[in-house]
C-alpha cells in the first residue's frame, strides 16, 4: 500500500473508530452503573426486583438493537454509509445525555423508569445502526487481503468503550464522596458523552462516502429494497442464518462472559469492592485489547473461521475451571481471620413509625491482607423482627471484600485470559461478516446477525446467568456460582459445531 | 460432508423443538407466578429468545435438510 493511501485509511479508521467507541461508551455506562441506576429509577421496596428491572432495561437496550440494524441498515444501503452513521452518532449522544438529566423516581414517580426505558431503547436503536455502518465503511476502504487487519481496529472499540466507561466512572468516584456520587455524581459519565459526540461528529463530517458504495450508486447498482433482498431472498437468508448460528451467536456469549459476566461475578458473587473490580477489569482490558488487532491480522493469513472457532472451543473448555479459580481466590473459608482485630459496631435507624432497622457493622481482617466489611441489617417493627412473604425473618447481609495485591493480580490474569478468548472470536468477525454479503445489501445483511447474536444471545446473558445462579443457590447447590456458565457454554457449543461443519473457507471469497 | 450437513438438519430442528418444550415446561409457570423477577425472566424467555431460537434454528435446519449448505453454495 502506498504512503498516501495508508494515510487515507488511517484517517478512515480513526474517524470511524472514535465514533463507534463513543457509542459503545454511551451504551456501557448504563450497564456499569446498573446498581446505582436501579436505586434511582426503580421502586426500592425489593432490591432484587429493582436490580432485575435494571437488567431488563439493559436487556431492552440489547433486544432493540436488531431493529436498529434493520432500520439504519436499510438506510445505509439506500442513501450511504457515511450519512447513516452520522445520524446514529447524534441519536446515541442525545439519548445518553438525557438519561443523565432524568429526575429520580422519588421526584417524578413512575415517569422516571418510563423515560429511562424509552431513552435506553433509543440507545439500542442507534447502536444497532452504528456498528454495521462503521465496519462496512472501513472494510470497503481496506485493500484486498487486509480486511481482517483494518476492520480489527473497529473491533477494539467495544472493549475500549467499556474501558473508557469504567475509567470515567472511577475518576468521577475519586473526585467526590461516596454519598455525592450516589446522589448526583453518577450522572456525570452520561453528561461527558456529549463532549465526545460533538468532537466525533466534526471529525466524521469531513469524511467521504465509501468508494465501493459510491461506485455502486453511480452505476445504479444499489438495492431498491434492501430488506426484501436481504431476508426475502433464500440465497441471502441462508447466509444470514449461518452467520447467526455459526458465528455471531457464540461470539456474543463469549464477549459478554469475558467482560460483563466476569464483572458481575466479581461484584455480586465474590462481593469484591466495586472500585477494585473496575480497576482490575480495566487492567485486563488494556492488556487484552491489542490482541484484537493481532487476531484480526492473523485472520488475513490463516482464515477467519479457524481463529474464531478455536477461541470458542477453548472458552467452552476453560470457563468452569477459570470461574472456580476466581471464586477460590477470594473464598474466606480458605483464609485465616485475625480474630483480635474483628470489631462490631451496632447502630439503629428509624425507618418510619415503629419500624426500625437494627444495623451491625462488622469489620474483619485476614492474615493475607484481605479485609471484609459486613453490614447486617435486621428489619424490625414494634420490637419484633419482620417476616417476608415466605415467613422468613427480614435480615439482609451485605459483604464487601477488599482484596490483597496477590489476589488482585491473580484475578487480573483470570479475566485477561477471558479477554483473549473475546479477541479471538471478535477480532476477525467484522471482516468475516462483510465478506459474506454483496455491497448493495451489505449494511443490512451483516448488521442483523451481528446484533441478534451479540445483542440478544450475548446481551441476555447477565439476566439468564444471574437467574441460573440464584436458582441454584436457593436449591442449596454447593457450586451454585458456576451454574450461570451453562448458558454461554451451551450456546457457544452449538455455535461451534455449526460453524465447524457449515462455514466453508469459500464463504470469505464470495464477495471480495 | 454434504450428507452430514443434511443429517444434522434433523438435529437442529429437533433442538429447536426441544428448546421450546424445555422453555414451556420449565419456565411456563414463571409468567404467572406473580413475582416481578420471575415475570421479567419469563418475558425474556417467551417473547424474545424462544421465537428466535425456534423459528431461526428451525429454518436453518430446514435449509440444511434441503441441501442449501452443500459444498458448492449454490
Amino acid at each position: 500500500m502506498s504512503k498516501a493511501s495508508s494515510k487515507g485509511i488511517w484517517k478512515v479508521i480513526s474517524a470511524s473508530s472514535m465514533g463507534t467507541m463513543i457509542e459503545w461508551y454511551d451504551f456501557y455506562i448504563f450497564g456499569s452503573l446498573a446498581v446505582v441506576i436501579s436505586t434511582k429509577f426503580f421502586p426500592s421496596d425489593n432490591p432484587t426486583a429493582a436490580f432485575l428491572s435494571t437488567l431488563a432495561t439493559f436487556a431492552a437496550g440489547f433486544v432493540v438493537r436488531p431493529f436498529g440494524a434493520l432500520f439504519f441498515g436499510r438506510l445505509g444501503d439506500l442513501i450511504g454509509r457515511k450519512y447513516t452513521f452520522m445520524v446514529t452518532l447524534m441519536l446515541m449522544g442525545g439519548a445518553t445525555f438525557l438519561i443523565g438529566c432524568i429526575p429520580s423516581y422519588e421526584t417524578i414517580g413512575f415517569m422516571a423508569p418510563v423515560l429511562v426505558l424509552i431513552l435506553r431503547l433509543l440507545q439500542g436503536l442507534a447502536l444497532g445502526g452504528e456498528y454495521g455502518g462503521a465496519a462496512t465503511y472501513v472494510a470497503e476502504h481496506a485493500p484486498k487481503g487486509e480486511r481482517g487487519y483494518w476492520t480489527s481496529w473497529i473491533q477494539t472499540t467495544a472493549t475500549v468503550g467499556l474501558f473508557v466507561s469504567l475509567m470515567v466512572i472511577l475518576i468521577t468516584k475519586s473526585v467526590m464522596s461516596k454519598e455525592a456520587f450516589e446522589d448526583w455524581g453518577w450522572r456525570v459519565p452520561f453528561w461527558v458523552s456529549v463532549l465526545m459526540v460533538v468532537v466525533s461528529y466534526y471529525i466524521r463530517k469531513g469524511m467521504h462516502e465509501s468508494p465501493v458504495f459510491a461506485k455502486a450508486k453511480a452505476e445504479g447498482k444499489t438495492a431498491a429494497n434492501p430488506l426484501k433482498e436481504s431476508f426475502g431472498n433464500k440465497y441471502n437468508l441462508k447466509f444470514v442464518l449461518l452467520a447467526l448460528f455459526g458465528a455471531t451467536m457464540g461470539q456474543g456469549v463469549v464477549w459478554y462472559t469475558g467482560q460483563f459476566y466476569a464483572m458481575n461475578f466479581l461484584k455480586t458473587v465474590q462481593s469484591i469492592d466495586s472500585s477494585q473490580v473496575d480497576t482490575l477489569l480495566g487492567i485486563a482490558l488494556v492488556l487484552g485489547t491489542p490482541f484484537f488487532v493481532v487476531f484480526g491480522k492473523l485472520s488475513d493469513k490463516v482464515g477467519r473461521k479457524n481463529i474464531m472457532m478455536l477461541g470458542m472451543l477453548i472458552a467452552i473448555i476453560a470457563y468452569r475451571p477459570i470461574y472456580r479459580a476466581m471464586y477460590t481466590t477470594t473464598d474466606l473459608t480458605k483464609k485465616t481471620e485475625i480474630v483480635e482485630k474483628t470489631t462490631t459496631v451496632p447502630s439503629m435507624k428509624v425507618v418510619e413509625g415503629t419500624k426500625i432497622d437494627s444495623i451491625y457493622t462488622t469489620n474483619r481482617a485476614y492474615t493475607d491482607g484481605t479485609t471484609v466489611e459486613e453490614i447486617k441489617t435486621i428489619h424490625m417493627e414494634e420490637g419484633k423482627v419482620m417476616l417476608d412473604d415466605k415467613g422468613k425473618e427480614k435480615v439482609e447481609t451485605k459483604i464487601t471484600k477488599k482484596i490483597n495485591n496477590a489476589d488482585r493480580w491473580m484475578l487480573v490474569f483470570l479475566v485477561f485470559i477471558q479477554v483473549i478468548f473475546v479477541t479471538m472470536v471478535y477480532g476477525p468477525i467484522a471482516a468475516f461478516l462483510v465478506e459474506m454479503f454483496p455491497v448493495k445489501i451489505r449494511y443490512t445483511s451483516m448488521s442483523l446477525p451481528y446484533h441478534v447474536g451479540n445483542g440478544i444471545f450475548g446481551g441476555l446473558l447477565p439476566a439468564i446467568s444471574t437467574y441460573l445462579v440464584t436458582t441454584a443457590k436457593d436449591a442449596g447447590d454447593v457450586e451454585f456460582y458456576l451454574e450461570g456458565l451453562w448458558y454461554p457454554i451451551i450456546i457457544a457449543g452449538v455455535c461451534f459445531v455449526i460453524g465447524m461443519i457449515y462455514i466453508d473457507k469459500k464463504i470469505n471469497t464470495l464477495h471480495e | 460432508m454434504n450428507a452430514l450437513k443434511k443429517l444434522l438438519g434433523i438435529i437442529w430442528i429437533l433442538l429447536a423443538a426441544a428448546v421450546s418444550y424445555y422453555c414451556i415446561a420449565i419456565f411456563g409457570g414463571k409468567l404467572s407466578s406473580g413475582k416481578q423477577d420471575d415475570l421479567v425472566f419469563g418475558i425474556i424467555i417467551f417473547f424474545i429468545l424462544l421465537p428466535l431460537v425456534v423459528s431461526g434454528l428451525g429454518l436453518f435446519g430446514y435449509y440444511c435438510l434441503t441441501n442449501e449448505y452443500d459444498e458448492d453454495y449454490d
